[in-house]
């Protein structure tokens, strides 16, 4: 598995545990874990596969990077 | 300094708040209510002659040595078994006591070997010792028979057992039962006849049930149970107090020496975290530091098939102080990290993240807490607002409810294994959530009330079902949660538990659970009195690891379970440093005492005292960093004290990260797993061989002694001192102390802490702050540290590591009492009798579905790689779950784990792999590869001659 798949799972992982919390506020809370823990590197890893669409990560997940790269 | 055992007051101290007047020989004195007059005599300075009472020990009144004479009192009463009464008049010196002591000294004494001036324990045995306090000087009985010349049995590798010098006072039989809880050992046979056992026989002490904790061998007054050692080497001259190295008891032991050699460990009865008590580990498994594959040579080479070349200190350090800069001119100061070791001292950690933040520029420091723990900070964070365990070990002696999950604590904690079973023989109930019937569940004198044997990933939806059944049968504490917590969050938490699908009865298909065993382990916990959590690595060590441990505060602080003595959620640690490396800023997103790095108030704090500027972003964690590496973005590695090789999952994967890496850098005491990835290896130091403080599971900082000098020349801060110097830094540390001053000075929770104020009160429990000057054994008594207690939801939301026809056996993983973690020291011990390979444990149905016997070997894969080792039979794994171990390289059980991980902080899935087990014929060809490469990785250039 490469690093973009890897932290695909792990975006999506994220967004999965916090779905339960409804998707305005899962959206909120993934990207406030992830600005949290990730390295700055982490998200610059994963900002291409976004911009092309995110093809892999759930809504929740995708939304709340997308407030997190462009931002 | 004159040797001198630790002083035995012959019974324990009584705990009553009532104070009683006695006199004794004439002097008064006031003692708590329930005091023995041996007690009361000894606390005041008379020594009363004693053989069967031990003050580890009740007593037990069969010698009748320590006869006293009372006033008013008919005939000469045994002074260990008599509690004292207010104005009572003891004699422990009269002409009568002394004939009837010396009568019963010369009984004794006429059935022993006179070979005093010969026997190991000559100037430490109690007869010795007795027999000169009673005044025998001859021994009327002529050669009628006796035990002398019986068989020593030396089968266990630690201690010797002689019965020909056995008294039969049965301190040995009491240990084993009262403070250790094994129950291997019995007086067999009636008077002249008595005999020590150990279980049947025809069996040694080897063959036993004996765990080897050395509870007898510190009971028995005479040479008959006695360390090797001090058979070899000789008694000891003078003795340091220090704390164990291996996991997160903390036990404390009187470290006994003759000169710069260790003769024997023996627990400190003043220790706070073990009260005189050790297992087989700390007490006997230390011959590691100064085994002969101990690497005290810095060692470097230019690249990883190359040869290890043995250099000085300073070119050791210069060399990777210029391999740093030129991956760092190259690639980036983002190229550079740092991993903190569990094993090491607060202060070596707090070194290590130093010059990672300060001198490399970033924050990509993780540490070994990343792959065990590291869900129990986040969880416990969260809920209550610190990252720790709320109890002492004390605690638990007032707890009613017993609830172990995802922990074998006589396997992995068992000093404090020996409190939870003394106090379930005393009646409390004990719940146990585990695949395994972990052997708590069924023991001598102690019956789990309820063992949930679930399947492993559910245990969210199992907690959730213990709170649907205490919320929809009114069965929560809501006064304690009105007044101590977020009711709005209580009251979402508990329609969300309450909903019909998370029941008992509809998850029952999911977790394997019987609905009927949930409901009343919930009922018990929910209303059984004290309901006192502790949990481990099976809680953790999960794709929903910090989920669990989050669902386990809801449980206490629903239940009212939070804030008093008895009760509590505890992570029982693995390693001796876990609590400590959390707390020291081990973790890339946070600065000690965990404040964020984001947090401009923390950080300006520290950029103040080190003069730097801090990054304010987190850096990368163990596994982001080696995907880094993969990428090619991450090139230089600084790790002290870890094998992220050995103990981390997906091997390959770690592999293939370490070897795109430029240069790592193993700083351990032997060359491991990882430094066969290394480009330099500098030698570490053993724990006793330098001074500093470790951080117990129950947050207690306990001081770490230097007992010999370090082989290498160097404590491990040194070293670091050194590189941070080598780049320039500037530090100036000249004792442990001093760092942790700067620790003090920088993290809140630890400002009252000094060495100066560990030497005076032997350990501290943090927060020692203003408001808890003198430490904290209980945590959140009158408020939660975030406020109010946070009830979060946790949705059940099951792995992705899924059975299939290919993988149709979930491996779980675990560890067993002689071996410590990937083994590295206990393998290099006597430990190794015990469990020379690492087992695969499976049902009788799954082993007979693949034609497999006892002792087979077989092909164990996953999606991830395959390995072979050997089975064990057993129906304590479920049917579909197989189960090893992880101590030993040579199995290479995570090249089988995957790179599934927690969702809030990536702690690997150990706990949940699918696979299939196949017969086989014997390692696989992986293994022997993996094995002629390490071969090679270690090979040492030998020294030219002069
Ligand atoms: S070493 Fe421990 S387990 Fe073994 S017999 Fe002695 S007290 Fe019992
Ligand atoms: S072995 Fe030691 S402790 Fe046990 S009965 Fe004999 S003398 Fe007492
Ligand atoms: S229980 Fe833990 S701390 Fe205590 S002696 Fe054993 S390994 Fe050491
Ligand atoms: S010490 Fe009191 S009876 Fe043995």
């Amino acid at each position: 598995m490469n690093t973009t798949d890897q932290l695909v799972l792990m975006a999506n992982q994220i967004a999965r545990n916090l779905a339960i919390h409804g998707d305005d506020t899962a959206t909120a809370e993934t990207a406030a874990h992830i600005k949290a823990f990730w390295d700055p590197y982490m998200l610059r890893q994963i900002a291409p596969m976004l911009a092309a669409g995110g093809n892999g990560l759930s809504p929740v997940a995708r939304a709340a990077l997308e407030r997190l790269c462009i931002a | 300094m004159i040797f001198q055992p630790q002083t035995d007051h012959g019974t324990p101290a009584s705990t009553a708040a009532e104070m009683v007047t006695v006199f004794i020989d004439g002097r008064s004195m006031r003692v708590p209510a329930g005091t023995s007059v041996m007690r009361a005599a000894s606390e005041n300075g008379t020594s009363i002659p004693k053989l069967c009472a031990t003050d580890s020990l009740e007593s037990f009144g069969s010698c009748r040595l320590c006869l006293v004479e009372i006033d008013g009192v008919r005939g000469t009463p045994a002074s260990c078994t008599t509690p004292v009464a207010e104005g009572m008049v003891v004699h422990t010196q009269t002409p009568h006591l002394q004939i009837l002591r010396k009568g019963v000294m010369e009984l004794y004494i006429s059935d022993h070997p006179l070979d005093c001036l010969t026997c190991p324990a000559n100037g430490d045995c109690e007869l010795q010792d007795q027999a000169g306090a009673v005044g025998l000087r001859e021994v009327r009985y002529g050669a009628g028979e006796t035990h002398l010349g019986q068989a020593k049995d030396t089968s266990n590798p630690y201690f010797d057992f002689d019965p020909s010098k056995c008294i039969a006072c049965s301190r040995c039989v009491r240990a084993c039962d009262e403070v250790q809880g094994t129950f291997a050992l019995t007086i067999a046979g009636r008077g002249f006849e008595s005999k020590v056992s150990a279980g049947l026989a025809s069996e040694d002490f080897f063959g036993s049930e004996c765990v080897s904790c050395g509870a007898c061998v510190q009971a028995c007054p005479t040479a008959t149970l006695v360390e090797k050692a001090v058979v070899e080497i000789g008694t000891p001259e003078r003795a340091v107090v220090t704390t164990c190295a291996y996991c997160g008891v903390g036990c404390t032991f009187r470290a006994e020496m003759r000169g710069e050699q260790l003769v024997r460990m023996v627990p400190w009865k003043d220790g706070k975290a073990n009260h005189g008590h050790s297992c087989v580990k700390g007490r006997f498994a230390w011959g590691y530091a100064t085994h002969r594959e101990r690497i005290t040579k810095p060692m470097i080479r230019a690249h990883i098939d190359q040869p290890w070349r043995e250099v000085s200190w300073d070119e050791a350090l210069a060399h990777t102080v210029a391999e740093f800069a030129r991956i760092g001119a190259k690639y980036g100061k983002h190229a550079l990290g740092g991993i903190t070791s569990s094993r090491c001292t607060n202060e070596e950690t707090f070194l290590v993240q130093k010059l990672v933040r300060a001198g490399f520029g970033n924050n990509n420091v993780d540490t070994c807490a990343r792959v065990c723990h590291s869900p129990t900070g986040y969880g416990l964070k969260t809920t209550f607002g610190t990252s720790a365990g709320t109890q002492d070990f004390d605690s638990v002696m007032a707890a009613d409810v017993i609830l172990v999950i995802g922990a074998n604590p006589t396997d992995g904690h068992p000093v404090f294994a020996s409190r939870i079973k003394k106090r379930l023989r005393q009646g409390a109930k004990l719940i146990v959530i585990d695949p395994r019937r972990i052997d708590l569940v069924r023991m001598p004198h102690i019956e789990a009330a309820q063992h949930l044997p679930l399947r492993p990933g559910t245990n969210v939806a199992v907690l959730t079902a213990m709170a649907h059944v205490i919320v929809t049968e009114g069965l929560a504490d809501e006064e304690f949660v009105r007044a101590r917590c977020d009711w709005d969050e209580f009251a979402d938490w508990a329609a969300f538990v309450a909903d019909p699908k998370r029941s008992p009865e509809a998850t029952e298909m999911l977790t394997r659970v019987p609905a009927a065993d949930l409901r009343a382990a919930a009922r018990l916990f929910a209303t059984g009195g004290n309901g006192a959590i502790y949990y481990g690595l099976g809680v953790t060590e999960h794709s929903q690891g910090s989920s669990t441990v989050m669902a386990i505060a809801n449980l206490a602080m629903a239940t009212g379970n939070i804030g008093r003595p008895g009760v509590g959620v505890n992570p029982l640690r693995g390693q001796n440093n876990v609590q400590g490396a959390c707390d020291m800023g081990s973790f890339p997103h946070e600065l000690s005492g965990y404040r964020h790095i984001s947090d401009a108030g923390a950080r300006s704090l520290f950029e103040a005292d080190w003069g730097v500027r801090l990054d304010p972003e987190p850096g990368l964690r163990i596994p982001n960093m080696l995907d880094a590496a993969v990428d090619g973005v991450f090139k230089g590695l600084y790790v002290q004290g870890e094998d992220i090789l050995q103990s981390d999952p997906n091997t390959r994967h770690v592999a293939a990260g370490l070897a795109a890496m430029e240069c790592v850098v193993v700083h351990d005491l032997f060359l491991n797993e990882t430094a066969n990835y290394a480009h330099v290896f500098l030698p570490g130091s053993t724990f006793l061989e330098k001074n500093g403080t470790f951080t117990n599971a129950e947050r207690r900082i306990q001081p770490v002694r230097k007992v010999m000098t370090p082989l290498s020349g160097l404590e491990d801060w040194q070293v670091t001192q050194g590189l941070a110097n080598a780049m320039g830094l500037d530090w100036h540390y000249t004792h442990p102390g001093e760092i942790m001053d700067e620790i003090a000075r920088l993290t809140p929770s630890f400002a009252g802490v000094s060495f100066a104020r560990l030497d005076a009160a032997g350990s501290l429990q943090w927060p020692v702050d203003a408001a808890h000057p003198d430490g904290s054994p209980i945590m959140h008594i009158d408020g939660f540290v975030r406020g109010r207690g946070k009830f979060v939801i946790t949705d059940y939301v099951p792995t992705d590591e899924k059975t299939g026809p290919r993988f149709p056996l979930l491996l779980t993983t675990g560890r067993i009492l002689s071996q410590y973690n990937v083994g590295a020291q206990t393998r290099r011990t006597e430990n190794s009798r015990w469990h020379s390979e690492d087992l695969l444990e499976i049902h009788p149905i799954d082993a007979e579905d693949r034609g497999l016997k006892n002792h087979d070997w077989a092909r164990l894969v996953s999606r991830s790689g395959e390995t072979a080792l050997r089975i064990t039979i057993t129906d304590r794994v479920a049917p579909g779950v197989v189960y090893t171990t992880f101590h030993h390289p040579a199995t290479q059980a995570n090249v089988i784990t995957t790179e599934f991980s927690d969702w809030a902080t990536n702690c690997p899935e150990y706990k949940v792999t699918a696979v299939q087990v196949t017969p086989s014929n014997g390692p696989s060809d992986w293994q022997q590869r993996y094995q002629a490469q390490s071969d090679r990785a270690r090979r040492v250039d030998p020294v030219p001659a002069e």
